[in-house]
């Protein structure tokens, strides 16, 4: 495989965006096919990259299928894309996530053209993010994202969806904000933007004129605020909820994860001394995030903003891993934004399809639905059980490693307590999705949603796939743990542990 | 005396005579713009040849042939071609004085590009004045209330601009005995610092040149003619204010500052001061300013007084930096030349869509993606690049000029800023929503001419190339700076 591999992956859907948007005009049908091939085709690539990936140990830290082209002289900065073990996982949800994002928008009927071009354009700029290595590149992808956020929330969403949809882009620009102010620190610090070379030690032979901390800071409150970290999360429950479905499904799945990766990528990899520092802290409000976002989802009645606020949890774990800064928990926090991406993007594809069949949302007035639709039932409740951590899927896989990676990890003091304490969290998820199971679809069947219709053939298909691939990653976690290790190894030489 | 390095304006005044004469004696109005347009194609094509060769000075040291003088010559020259190609259609409100409005577009354009070229501050006086008198004019060309009471405004504040400007100049004339600026910056340097601290004739004078020059960038205090004249004058009028005006302001600041009080570095960190604070109470108070304006012009106008403030960011920059690094001043004429495109190619798509609605009202413009989804897809491309967003302009402008502050500690200033632009998506994502939310009242499509859509697409054109390949124009930005480095 040669060069302009990661960019043909990279750009095909953006290409597939032009083409819906300025040749497809009124032609619904064609479109939708449009974007399925441009979706697909960069997840056959994508699995082919995962199938060629070099694993072997030598291979730990490398970058593999590089692409390296200078592109602002002036600026140095470089059109610069590579994966590793960290990124490779995130790009292969990206493309998946992408594609059957695509199979659950089918029944899209209002301004087709232009939701299918924006639909598209997402994924290329989450890619990007995944993808780029240069710091100026990244955070140009980071923000492109913004637009077709603020379009697909704002004209397909539902509810406050006006509200909500400035709401996701103020609080994503005041973050990216100080994220710019980070990044430019770093490259008069360093006088680099190539993420890989500052890594490998530019910033410790420059001393600062700014301390390493400020900047540090600078960078995590913009992942911060994606993340989302508790007290900047109260964005995520208006966007989710009033978002279209597919669009939850890709915000929940992979938009949030920039954030975890942002924060490996760039503060743990580039400040690892600042980090141990503040690990403490950030373990701290990673334990409040868990334990805060269970509480409140605990009491949501809205089907919808109830998995909204799971996610917070979930992400909770992602910080804590993260910050306990082991090995082993690093790993395992990188797989939990896998699994969550697949576990929290089926739960809000059955969400939306429980709401576009039964036209309800209020889990008050849901009920008994397992007799009316059966296979929504079965799917959802195994989405449940892997949400909440059941052996087998890939939620127990990841949060397992979370927690025994955290538990023995050795640079930040007492975090064994706060392990305890981020476990209590499992369960509270495991009262939250067991309730939410038995108001939605057990209990007495209600008259009113006979003939509601179950899946479809095309649901049925996305449904399986999910399904498939979680099952596949709770049984086998080794074919993602092998590769996220590659990755994660040079950040814990850095970590000096 | 080399007269050929004059072709370029001399072009402009031959062209401007010839419209009017030529307004006399046909009735093919749209000749006129025609011959507005190959003149500054003439006087472009000189300019663009020009470029790259270090010529002496011109007419006894008072005009400089430089590439930052160039650089700005071929900016004006691009603006003065957008703003004709966008006024073909709208001149027929005029009826008559067609060829007087073209002959003054052009002569606002000499004009600036004379205060690009000065070394001298008499002759950057009288360049002040002849952009400025042109500009009067053509701001009450409309000739109803608004438009009147707009130039009447502009009239008087720029009346009492000058007049302080004025004044500032004959301070530091006092002070130094020179009006060469270079002959200025080798008195000043000649005294000893306690001769200068002692002397407040000279700060005095420094900050009265800030104040009059702040009135043609309208940066806060010296904006209050802005929402109004913006508001009332013509549309391609405004456009061109909220433009060239603006760049000619800052391209007169940076010769002037630079090249007089460039040295001793106490003097230039001390203004640099001035203009960091200028610019955070400009950006603001623009961006709040803006939040409640519901006429698209009003809204523009302060969003204009905001983007001089992120420029100012620039000018802080180079005030601090040592002497010999050109960041700064590179990073202030990229910015201004993303900003021509953008503001532009907003003011054009503005143009054709108020045009049609006979309405400048915000509210008016709901349901303009369905009725005119290319000049609504070229209007929301431009209010994203002004954000600083990309793909768009910009984004790298708003990173380039940055870059400069953050590298000589200005950190405290960019994040300032970059808060200020997160501010600032709000009123500009609230046009953006009404053009393709919004419940259009009408179906009716919205038609634009030939010369709009051409101007249109340059100016989009314009904003992407920078945005996405932006090395050329850097490099452009870079040899322009280069003349500050002594």
């Amino acid at each position: 495989m040669g060069s302009g591999y990661l960019t043909t992956i990279l750009f095909l859907p953006a290409v597939g965006a032009a083409l819906i948007a300025f040749a497809l005009a009124g032609r619904p049908r064609l479109i939708k096919w449009t974007a399925a091939i441009f979706t697909a085709i960069p997840l056959i690539l994508a699995i082919v990259l995962f199938v060629q990936f070099d694993r072997s140990p030598e291979a730990a830290g490398l970058i593999q299928f590089e692409e390296k082209v200078l592109w602002i002289a002036a600026l140095n900065a470089n059109y610069h894309l590579g994966v590793d073990g960290l990124s490779l996982p995130l790009t292969l949800l990206t493309a998946f996530l992408g594609f059957l994002a695509v199979l659950i928008s089918w029944k899209i009927d209002l301004r087709v053209r232009e939701y299918f071009a924006w639909l598209l354009l997402l994924e290329t700029s989450i890619l990007g993010v995944f993808l780029s290595l240069d710091l100026l590149l990244f955070f140009i992808m980071w923000e492109i994202e913004v637009i077709p956020m603020y379009f697909l929330i704002n004209i397909w969403g539902s509810g406050r969806k006006e509200y909500s949809a400035i709401k996701y882009v103020v609080y994503t620009l005041f973050g990216s904000a100080f994220m710019l102010a980070g990044i430019l620190s770093i490259y008069f610090t360093t006088g680099s933007l190539n993420m890989v070379e500052i890594a490998q030690g530019g910033l410790a032979m420059v001393q600062t004129a700014l301390p390493a901390a400020a900047i540090f800071w600078l960078l995590l409150i913009g992942f911060a605020v994606k993340l989302p970290v508790f007290p900047l999360h109260t964005w995520l429950p208006d966007a989710h909820t009033d978002a279209p479905t597919a669009v939850s499904v890709m915000l929940a799945g992979v938009l949030i994860k920039m954030g975890g990766y942002g924060m490996l990528r760039l503060c743990v990899s580039l400040f690892p001394e600042v980090a141990k520092g503040y690990a403490l802290l950030l373990v701290i409000l990673a334990v409040v995030n868990v334990l805060y976002g269970a509480a409140v989802t605990m009491r949501q009645t809205d089907f919808k903003r109830l998995i909204a606020y799971s996610s917070i949890s979930h992400m909770g774990y992602v910080l804590l891993g993260i910050f306990a800064l082991g090995q082993l928990s690093m790993v395992g926090a990188t797989l939990q934004m896998f699994s969550h991406g697949l576990v929290t993007g089926l739960l809000f594809a059955m969400v939306g399809l429980v709401m576009h069949n039964a036209h309800e949302r209020d889990l008050r007035q849901l009920g008994g639905l397992a007799r009316q639709i059966p296979i929504i039932a079965v799917v959802f409740s195994i989405a449940g059980l892997a949400s909440l951590g059941l052996p087998t899927t890939s939620g127990f896989a990841a949060e397992f490693l979370v927690f025994v990676g955290s538990f023995s990890s050795t640079i930040v003091p007492g975090i064994q307590v706060y392990t305890i304490l981020g476990v209590l969290g499992v369960v509270v998820t495991a009262g939250y999705i067991l309730w939410m199971l038995q108001r939605a679809f057990y209990g007495p069947v209600l008259e009113r949603y006979n003939g509601t219709p179950d899946a479809d053939i095309l649901e049925r298909v996305y449904m399986f796939a999910f399904v498939a691939v979680i099952m596949l990653v709770g049984i086998y976690p080794a074919i993602l743990t092998d590769v996220i290790k590659l990755g994660i190894s040079p950040i814990v030489g850095l970590l000096g542990g | 005396m080399n007269l050929a390095l004059f072709i370029p304006e001399l072009a402009l005044v031959a062209t401007a005579v010839i419209v009017i004469l030529l307004d006399l004696l046909t009735e093919q109005k749209r000749l006129l713009a025609q011959v507005s347009i190959s003149g500054l194609v003439v006087a472009g094509g000189v300019t663009v040849a020009m470029w790259g060769h270090n010529f002496p000075t011109i007419f006894n040291n008072m005009l400089a042939v430089d590439n930052f003088a160039l650089f700005f010559k071929m900016l004006f020259l691009g603006v003065a071609f957008l703003v004709i190609l966008s006024s073909v259609d709208y001149v027929i409100k005029f009826a008559r004085f067609q060829g007087e409005y073209y002959a003054l577009v052009l002569l606002a354009t000499l004009g600036m590009m004379l205060m690009a070229a000065t070394t001298n501050l008499i002759a950057i006086y009288i360049a002040i004045e002849l952009t400025s008198i042109s500009l009067y004019a053509l701001v009450g060309f409309l000739k109803d209330a608004k438009s009147t009471e707009a130039s009447l405004k502009y009239l008087l504040l720029g009346a009492v601009a000058s007049a302080v400007l004025l004044y500032g100049m004959a301070l530091i004339f006092g002070f130094t005995g020179k009006t060469n600026l270079h002959d200025i910056a080798q008195s000043i340097q000649a005294l000893s610092p306690p001769t200068l601290f002692a002397s407040p004739a000279l700060i005095l004078g420094i900050v009265l040149l800030v104040a009059g020059f702040g009135f043609k960038i309208a940066a806060v205090p010296f904006q209050m003619w802005v929402p109004d004249v913006y508001e009332g004058a013509p549309t391609p009028i405004t456009a061109y204010l909220s433009v060239a005006s603006k760049a000619a302001g800052f391209a007169i600041i940076l010769r002037v500052f630079f090249s007089a009080f460039g040295q001793p570095d106490w003097l230039s960190q001390n203004w640099g001061l001035i203009f960091a604070g200028l610019a955070v109470i400009s950006m603001t108070l623009g961006n709040i300013m803006a939040i409640p304006q519901s006429n698209i012009k009003r809204l523009l106008g302060y969003s204009s007084i905001a983007q001089a403030g992120y420029l100012m960011v620039g000018l802080a920059a180079l005030g601090v930096s040592p002497v010999g690094d050109i960041l700064g001043q590179s990073g202030v004429l990229f910015f201004l030349a993303s900003y021509v495109f953008t503001n532009m190619g907003a003011f054009i798509a503005v143009i054709a869509i108020s045009g049609k609605l006979n309405s400048d009202l915000i509210d008016d413009y709901a349901g303009m993606g369905k009725r005119a989804p290319l000049l609504a897809l070229a209007l929301t491309l431009c209010l994203i690049s002004l954000i600083g967003m990309p793909p768009a302009a910009g984004f790298m402008a708003k990173f380039y000029i940055f870059s400069a502050a953050v590298q000589h500690d200005l950190l405290w200033l960019v994040v300032i800023a970059v808060l200020n632009s997160v501010i600032s998506a709000y009123y500009y994502l609230r046009v953006v929503k009404v053009m393709w939310l919004g419940q259009a009242a009408s179906q009716e499509k919205v038609p634009s001419s030939a010369a709009l859509r051409l101007a249109l697409v340059l100016s989009c054109l314009g904003v992407l190339l920078l945005g996405i390949i932006p090395g050329y124009m850097m490099r452009l930005a870079e040899l322009a700076a280069r003349i500050f480095i002594p």
